[in-house]
């Protein structure tokens, strides 16, 4: 059973499963690549605007939010957990940030506000999930209604206008050093250090051991619960942080800003990779999954087709990936059989 | 050897709901002596290995530490006292590699606190290299074989430097020279000072390897003592405590025609080319290390997992791949492993239960009847003297053998012509255990053919009229009932004598 007594055509056979699983690993992100580099190069090609400055800065903007949710969101997907109220906290926080600064609160202080509702909401989640043991779906499906009722409730079909909202913020919005929006820097940065901090640190890989296998995970000593709801404490503050920027992005909000995104991050991180199932997929792909579906978006704005066929591309697209997904583990799964040892 | 214990448990008790896994148990872990735990099936050994890893909470008595009375909240707290544990069962990160399966938690660290991965798999090929294992570290453990699995736990629990090493039949599945490696690293750990606790059924490893034994039976410690002066029989006598003759009542059933043909069924990677018959009127066991591919074979017979090549044939007609209905509809019923995920609804009352594998026959008009459900369900409780207090209670208050009765029932109402059970009587108390087999002998006299998958050797020794014994995924011997003893079938389940 030892390598040393396996035949020579099985130690090959090991090692193309071992090169195919890597392979498996970094394919899904380079995929997205090659996708988004034929969208971009085919859209340019039938419109050349697309490539303009402006065109790019959209895109760019529009990703930034998108992709900010969907790193969040798949931090808690790794865990083998949904967070469903990320679209009612993006809107709660859109209003209730704007409401403090129109009337006269600081640009910091309001940012903190933001990201401690968001961090609230997730910490909601985060006890029920963990502590109560109710399913993921079930609960920030309820909490999805209840902050929108709240937001609604505060908002009462009022509307924060961009005139009222100090300049600073709008400039956040809207403004760029050396050509790059600021928004889809920040968004960078928080991708980065929670794309390190899930590679490097021990604690980190605990989100992946948990979604992997929750019994191991409680065998090995690892704080289930915590993580989990840390996890949702990052969801939730990230949302957070992400309605302060739609505020800023948009300026003019009303009481249901982002209604339905909750969906379209999901979306993004299962295209980008991270398994539904958890334990498997990186926030890159997921940041990655969000600018493909941004892209494909305008797109088909360029290209003139009617918005409706936006929709049924993405749905398109999360089949595909999906099925993707389950024909390349049913092979890997069937290659790693076979290999057994190296 | 120091005046207390590193560890121990003074008078443990420990319930399952009616279930009473534990009763007043004492066992006392010294540094430096391997302590080997002896017992049946359901004896109890698993939920002391779990009480001691800190999974369960005792209801009664106290875990002592050096001594001193110590609470673990958990499997983490059990840790951080130096208690390091081989489960049964792998308990593995699919989606991980194998170093990271061994150092989750615990990974070495480079500048800022960040994993250093070049370590953490340098340090895994210097654990495999102490056990005599070349697996490479960076693959996933999604796709290796139970032995494999069981050897990166082994090197999971070696990494930890424990002060208590505990191991639930860690050589289960692992080959002659592996079990070997294993033994000569555990005696260097002992010699070091670690206290260990080792279970297994094959009792000349506990005479190998260990200092002292402790027996469970039912629950209760029967005996704690040291190892030299023991006799192989006297630690059957003390595990099984009673005349094995009588528990397991086959009853002679006429031969009939074969009821159940499987040719040269292969699914890649799982088992291969198994080719066996089954009578009407007779038990086959298949007997096996777990991880032999017994309970898959099962699977892919009843259509749950489809197979690659070969047939399956039912009373003449060839079954299609992979088809449950047609499985039932050509008169196969399947006893999973796991009746409370795989056998029973744990949701649902036990007619309803009862009732799943008959919808069809209970329908009157468009909808089910009740009437029906009810009687059909109190006809089977009857016949299968089933203790209930209401047909509408839940299965979970059940105890674990009365559960099984519900599964039998469930099956036995489809009126198969092959039953396939596996492992019918896995932590089932000692009665029921009876009862279950008075009633598998009953159906193989009534022309039931019977296949029971179990890893518990005096039940296949006493119920079978033929012993199939599956390794690694093949049929190694079939052996008939005259010649079938506890060495033969462990012969042919590990290549070696038991």
């Amino acid at each position: 059973m030892t390598a040393t007594a396996a035949p020579p055509g099985r130690e090959v056979g090991a090692r193309g499963a071992r090169a195919l699983v890597d392979l498996v690993f970094r394919a899904r992100e380079l995929s997205l690549l090659a996708a988004l580099a034929v969208l971009v190069a085919v859209t340019a090609g039938v419109n050349g605007n697309f490539l303009s400055g402006q065109g790019v800065e959209d895109i760019l903007l529009n990703t930034a939010i998108l992709a900010l949710l969907a790193v969040g969101q798949s931090v808690v997907v790794i865990t083998r957990n949904i967070d469903l109220s990320v679209g009612s906290v993006v809107g709660l926080v859109a209003f209730v940030t704007g409401d403090v600064l129109a009337r006269g609160a600081g640009l910091v202080p309001a940012v903190l506000l933001g990201v401690a509702i968001g961090a609230a909401c997730g910490l909601v989640n985060g006890l029920l999930v963990s502590f109560c043991r109710v399913p993921a779906l079930v609960v920030t499906l309820g909490t999805l209604y209840v902050i929108q009722g709240l937001d609604h409730y505060i908002a009462h079909g009022r509307q924060i206008n961009a005139v009222d909202l100090p300049p600073a913020l709008l400039a956040l919005g809207n403004g760029a050093v050396l050509g790059v929006p600021y928004l889809p820097l920040v968004t960078l940065a928080v991708m980065l250090a929670v794309g390190a901090y899930l590679r490097a640190y021990p604690s980190g890989r605990e989100f992946y051991a948990i979604g992997s296998s929750p019994e191991a995970a409680r065998l090995a000593g690892v704080p289930v619960r915590r993580r989990v709801l840390a996890a949702y404490l990052l969801s939730g503050g990230l949302a957070g942080l992400a309605g302060v920027l739609w505020l800023a992005r948009f300026g003019t909000v009303v009481g249901d800003s982002a209604n339905g995104w909750e969906l379209l991050v999901v979306s993004a991180v299962v295209v980008g990779g991270v398994a539904i199932t958890g334990g498997v997929g990186s926030v890159y792909g997921a940041a990655l999954g969000a600018l493909l579906l941004t892209t494909i978006g305008s797109a088909l704005v360029v290209l003139r087709v009617n918005p409706f066929w936006q929709q049924a591309i993405t749905g398109a697209l999360l089949l595909l990936a999906i099925s993707v997904d389950r024909v390349l583990a049913v092979r890997v799964a069937r290659l790693l059989r076979k290999g057994g040892r190296r | 050897m120091s005046a207390h214990p590193t560890l121990a448990l003074a008078g443990v008790s420990k319930s399952f709901g009616a279930v009473r896994a534990l009763r007043d148990v004492s066992i006392e872990l010294y540094a430096g002596e391997a302590h080997a735990l002896a017992g049946e099936n359901g004896a109890g050994k698993s939920t002391l290995v779990k009480t001691l890893a800190g999974v369960h909470r005792p209801d009664q008595g106290m875990i002592l530490l050096d001594g001193e009375p110590v609470v673990f909240t958990g499997p983490a707290d059990a840790q951080r006292a130096g208690v390091a544990v081989i489960y049964q069962e792998p308990t593995l990160f699919p989606d991980l590699s194998v170093a990271e399966n061994i150092f989750m938690g615990r990974q070495p660290r480079r500048s800022l606190g960040r994993i250093d991965r070049a370590a953490m798999r340098a340090a895994t090929r210097e654990l495999f290299g102490r056990l005599g294992v070349d697996l490479d570290p960076g693959r996933p453990t999604r796709g290796l074989s139970i032995a494999d699995q069981q050897l990166v736990e082994i090197a999971k629990a070696l990494s930890r430097d424990a002060r208590v090493l505990v191991m639930d039949e860690p050589t289960a599945a692992l080959s002659g020279a592996e079990t070997a490696r294993l033994f000569s690293v555990v005696e260097a750990l002992r010699e070091h000072g670690c206290a260990v606790l080792f279970i297994s059924h094959r009792l000349d490893e506990i005479f190998a390897l260990c200092q002292r034994v402790t027996t469970l039976r039912d629950g209760q410690g029967i005996a704690s003592e040291p190892v030299a002066g023991l006799t192989h029989d006297d630690l059957v006598r003390r595990m099984v405590g009673r005349d094995l003759g009588a528990l397991y009542p086959k009853q002679d059933a006429a031969l009939g025609d074969v009821a159940l043909r499987v040719e040269r069924l292969t699914r890649e990677g799982v088992f291969t080319d198994v080719s066996f018959e089954v009578r009407r009127g007779e038990i086959v066991a298949l007997a096996g290390l777990v991880g032999a591919g017994r309970s898959e074979v099962a699977r892919a017979i009843f259509g749950i997992d489809r197979w690659d090549a070969g047939t399956v044939t039912v009373a003449g007609r060839d079954l299609p791949p992979g088809s449950p209905t047609a499985a039932m509809g050509a008169g196969l019923a399947l006893v999973p492993e796991d009746r409370r995920q795989q056998g029973l609804v744990m949701e649902m009352s036990i007619e309803r239960n009862i009732g799943l594998t008959g919808l069809r026959s209970l329908r009157r008009g468009v909808t089910i009847s009740r009437r029906a459900e009810r009687d059909r369900a109190a006809d089977w409780a009857a016949r299968l003297r089933l203790k209930f207090a209401r047909l509408g209670d839940g299965v979970g208050v059940l105890s674990g053998g009365n559960q099984q009765k519900v599964v039998l029932a469930k099956w036995l109402a489809t009126e198969p012509s092959v039953l396939v059970v596996d492992e019918p009587t896995r932590g089932i108390d000692v009665g029921t255990k009876a009862e279950v087999h008075r009633l598998l002998s009953e159906l193989a006299g009534q022309g039931i053919a019977v296949l029971m998958i179990s890893s518990d050797l005096p039940e296949v020794l006493g119920m079978a009229d033929r012993v199939l014994v599956m390794r690694e995924g093949r049929l190694t011997a079939e052996i008939p009932r005259a010649e079938a003893t506890e060495e033969s079938v462990m012969h042919a389940a590990t290549r070696r004598a038991a």
